[in-house]
């Protein structure tokens, strides 16, 4: 076709990165009663002591729209820079539209394509691979990339396999054209064969049924998770042509602590590498959780920008995503 | 090719050490994980899934649940097929 010569291929980047958390800290004291459970257990096999729950009034879209005005601001961009928009979640109570249609006009970027993406805790992960793909071939020049979920809205308050690692929140990057490649190959797949492990207890149209919650088949769950997840780890750090040791920070989902640590464990982490470990006070906000554990860092400057980040997402599916990042801010 | 009993003992102590920071002494065939060895649910999915890559052997969540000792999971690995 005339005129569709391919432009040179650009180098993509992470410009920005922030979030924000449901406002209220739930102890695990509030949730205990109706599934037997205690703090101690939960400290124990989880390491969570809070989770951060949204306010009743705040849905998905809103907390997907403070997200997305802190990181646009963060990277002094206006909404109207943004090409794209892709929503990671699996709490938006609509088939159709998207909230990723929604988001974009609430934020005052329309025009801008704009979808979701339905890959669980994989999901920003999944979103980070795909807008280096767009911004590299020249599709799109600043894309928002946004994981966010109302996780409280689908519990079960009964339910013991879930219920009580869930929190909600909204982490967002900004991912745009760079003068370096700052975004590693996206290592992903999904294994559908046990698509039955994590997910909802019902569909939407059971007649008479009650509203679909979430529930997992845990102990099925975190064995695939310290099997699968060190492995994938290894092939994004050497798809990225670097060594565990180059990390500045090791960024898997917050799904459990003990995952995390044993994550760490299986790949023989060096000290130096910070690791990411939000889930210990904001809880597994799925789809948000990598970003929200990014910001974190960031934050409290436990690490420094332009240090290399390994992210990790994985869950429902089952899908998985791993890649090497330059954090935002410093040397780019 | 059957493994050996005394193999697979030692290989699997090794692996309960590294999970529970225990001195090997304390894992014998006749000791609980649970109530002897402190070994969580958590931590006895770690071990059995290390069992499984040491041994090339299978064994399905299923079958986690009822190994109670250190001896059983013997039991059960010598006898394991090998995965497909
Ligand atoms: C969910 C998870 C913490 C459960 O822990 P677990 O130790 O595997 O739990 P199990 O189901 O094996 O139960 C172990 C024991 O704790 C009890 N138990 C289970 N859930 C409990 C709860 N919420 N509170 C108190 N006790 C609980 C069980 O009854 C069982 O007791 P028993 O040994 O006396 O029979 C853990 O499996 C996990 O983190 N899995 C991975 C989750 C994950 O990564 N999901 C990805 C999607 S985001």
């Amino acid at each position: 076709m005339r005129g569709s010569t391919p432009p040179t291929p650009a180098r993509a980047q992470i410009l920005a990165i922030d979030g924000v958390r449901g406002g209220r800290l739930v102890p695990n004291d509030d949730l205990i009663g109706p599934i037997d459970s205690s703090d101690e257990w939960i400290r124990q096999r989880t390491g969570i002591i809070t989770r951060a729950r949204a306010r009743a009034d705040q849905s998905v879209i809103d907390l997907a729209a403070d997200a997305s005005v802190r990181v646009l601001a963060r990277a002094n961009l206006a909404a109207t820079d943004i090409d794209a928009i892709i929503l990671a979640t699996v709490t938006h109570f609509f088939q159709t539209p998207s909230a990723a249609a929604i988001l974009a006009e609430r934020i005052g970027a329309r025009g801008a394509a704009a979808w979701d993406i339905s890959a669980a805790c994989a999901g920003y992960c999944y979103g980070i691979g795909h807008a280096d793909a767009l911004v590299r071939a020249g599709a799109a020049r600043h894309v928002l990339v946004v994981g966010a979920e109302k996780l409280s809205d689908f519990i079960d308050p009964t339910d013991r396999t879930i219920s009580y690692l869930l929190g909600d929140g909204a982490g967002a990057a900004i991912v745009g054209v760079g003068a370096t490649q700052g975004i590693g190959p996206t290592v992903w797949g999904t294994d559908g064969s046990r698509a039955g492990l994590v997910g909802q207890t019902r569909g939407w149209r059971e007649p008479g049924a009650a509203p679909p919650t979430l529930t997992q088949e845990g102990p099925s769950v975190y064995r695939w998770a310290v099997t699968a997840i060190p492995k994938l780890a290894r092939q994004a750090v050497a798809a990225a042509g670097i060594d565990l040791a180059d990390l500045g920070a090791f960024i898997p989902h917050q799904a459990n602590l003990r995952i995390v640590d044993q994550f760490v464990k299986a790949l023989k982490l060096p000290d130096h590498v910070v690791v990411a470990r939000d889930i210990v006070e904001t809880g597994n906000t799925s789809a948000a959780s990598v970003p929200l554990a990014t910001e974190r860092l960031l934050r409290e400057g436990t690490v420094p920008g332009g240090a290399l980040a390994l992210s990790v997402g994985f869950g429902a599916g089952l899908a998985y995503a791993a890649q090497v990042t330059r954090l935002p801010g410093g040397e780019q | 090719m059957a493994l050996d009993k005394s193999e697979v003992l030692a290989g699997l102590t090794e692996i309960i050490v590294d999970e529970t920071g225990l001195p090997a002494e304390s894992v014998a065939p006749g000791k609980s994980f649970v109530d002897d060895l402190d070994v969580d649910s958590l931590s006895m999915m770690t071990i059995v899934t290390l069992a499984e890559d040491k041994f090339s052997v299978r064994i399905p969540d299923e079958a986690v649940k009822d190994l109670t000792t250190v001896g059983e999971a013997v039991e059960y690995i010598v006898a394991a097929e090998a995965p497909h």
